[in-house]
């Protein structure tokens, strides 16, 4: 038990790596917060783009969101951040995370909103319009309310997944939360900082995951 | 930047070639701790699933019934906590407190862990999702407990949680490739040290493309299942 409490709940260690892990947490709810951004955004184009039903550029998309949903991202990071460099595009490890996590996340967020996109018949645009209905408001009244039902809750998830996938960035050296845990216990020799790292993620993606939860349940079947 | 670049660096066939048996070894591992982890993985979230249905039912004490907290909050936590930083909890910090576990079973244990978690939520919505009307019937024409469980209700909560099923083997699976980072030797490992010892991207390339030939198909199942489950 003392050995436990010692290796693992050290408050000395933890006193001192805390400035190292509070610039860390900083760093990942950074990179979090902008991927996410870029991943919805690029998701949102994408599925808009397919809903033109352009067959040569849909080819295209279905290709890119099954080859990075097969893809391992850690495989990603390390393509971006260690070969694309041999080719001439070298970009500093915080923005090849950011890259890399957009990538993926787009990936995930274009099935996303093309379920939502296409759970909403062209009909019920139509019929608002002709009931005199503007477009603002058949979008407001009509379509957006139906597709959020759909998008909401594996959107929600996503945005889970990705945000644990930001400690991917660990692996090609980014400061984030995790590196600067794994640079802590080396330094300290005591893997407090390490245990403390797994309690910030906790602190901060278990409300994420109870919400899914309660999103998963409150729009079931849909 | 021209095309004989391009492929010297990223698809040259020599280094290609000159790597894959290390590579194709690498995979075998892989596949070794995915094989490990989704059966005991799936077969953890069962039990637990199960137990924590059984343990819920009304007419228990509630001393039984609180038995549900504990499997709650295994559930929450390891789906909140990032599989890397599991991994790597286990396998650096578990050994000051005496639990030394090799590379490949502190691979295993971690995914195993995690996967139990996710699948027993799957599993329990399957369950759940099984009219109550059912169990009654089974239960009044004599059937056991345990018998109106295994003959009645998981197999088609089975079918239900078919699909997610697949997505999460899938899920799983790619984070495999995570067991590189505390030097278990799988495709990745050899592909960076093979990248490194070349001075050639090449091989970063091979795994990506054994990866995505080993999950293309998956991915496409997943999809198939979810649409044809949805009609």
């Amino acid at each position: 038990m003392e050995a436990l409490i010692h290796n693992f709940f050290n408050v000395e260690i933890m006193y001192k790596a805390k400035y190292l892990l509070w610039l860390g947490f900083k760093v990942t709810l950074q990179l979090s917060f902008v991927s996410l951004i870029f991943a919805i955004l690029v998701g949102l184009l994408l599925a808009f783009v397919r809903s033109f039903r352009n067959r040569f550029i849909n080819v295209l998309i279905i290709i890119y969101v099954d080859l990075f949903r097969a893809l391992p991202t850690i495989i990603l990071f390390m393509l971006v951040y260690f070969a694309w460099p041999y080719f001439g595009i070298s970009l500093p490890r915080y923005w090849s995370a950011v890259v890399a996590l957009t990538i993926n996340g787009a990936a995930y967020f274009e099935e996303i909103f093309r379920a939502g996109i296409e759970a909403i018949d062209e009909g019920q645009r139509e019929a608002a319009r002709a009931l005199g209905l503007s477009f603002p408001q058949t979008m407001f009244s009509v379509v957006l309310p139906q597709a959020i039902v759909v998008v909401l809750p594996p959107a929600t998830s996503n945005s889970l997944e990705l945000i644990k996938t930001t400690v991917l960035a660990s692996v090609i050296a980014l400061p984030e939360l995790m590196k600067q845990a794994q640079q802590a216990h080396g330094f300290f020799a005591n893997p407090t900082p390490l245990i403390a790292a797994a309690l910030i993620f906790l602190a901060f993606l278990w409300p994420l995951v109870r919400l899914v939860g309660v999103l998963e349940r409150k729009y079931k079947q849909a | 930047m021209n095309f004989q670049d391009l492929f010297y660096y990223f698809f040259n066939i020599r280094v290609f070639i000159d790597t894959l048996p290390d590579l194709l070894q690498g995979l075998v591992v892989t596949i070794e701790i995915a094989a490990l982890s989704l059966i005991l993985g799936f077969v953890l979230g069962l039990i637990l699933a199960v137990i924590r249905v059984a343990v819920k039912r009304p007419r228990n004490l509630l001393i039984i019934r609180l038995l549900n907290i504990p499997i709650a909050l295994y559930v929450d936590v390891l789906r909140s906590i990032p599989p890397l930083v599991i991994l790597i909890v286990v396998y650096y910090a578990l050994p000051y407190i005496g639990m030394l576990i090799p590379r490949f079973w502190s691979a295993v244990l971690t995914f195993v862990v995690i996967l139990s978690a996710f699948s027993e939520e799957i599993f329990r919505a399957g369950i759940e999702a099984i009219d109550r009307g059912q169990i009654e019937a089974a239960r009044s024409l004599g059937l056991s407990y345990i018998k109106t469980m295994s003959y009645v209700v998981i197999p088609q909560a089975f079918r239900i949680a078919l699909p997610p099923m697949t997505s999460r083997m899938i899920a799983i699976t790619k984070d495999v490739s995570l067991a590189s980072v505390i030097g278990v030797a799988d495709v990745l490992k050899k592909a960076r040290a093979a990248q490194a010892f070349l001075a050639n991207p090449t091989p970063l390339f091979s795994a990506a493309l054994l990866f995505t030939i080993l999950f293309l198909p998956l991915v496409r199942l997943s999809m198939y299942l979810e649409k044809k489950l949805a009609e």
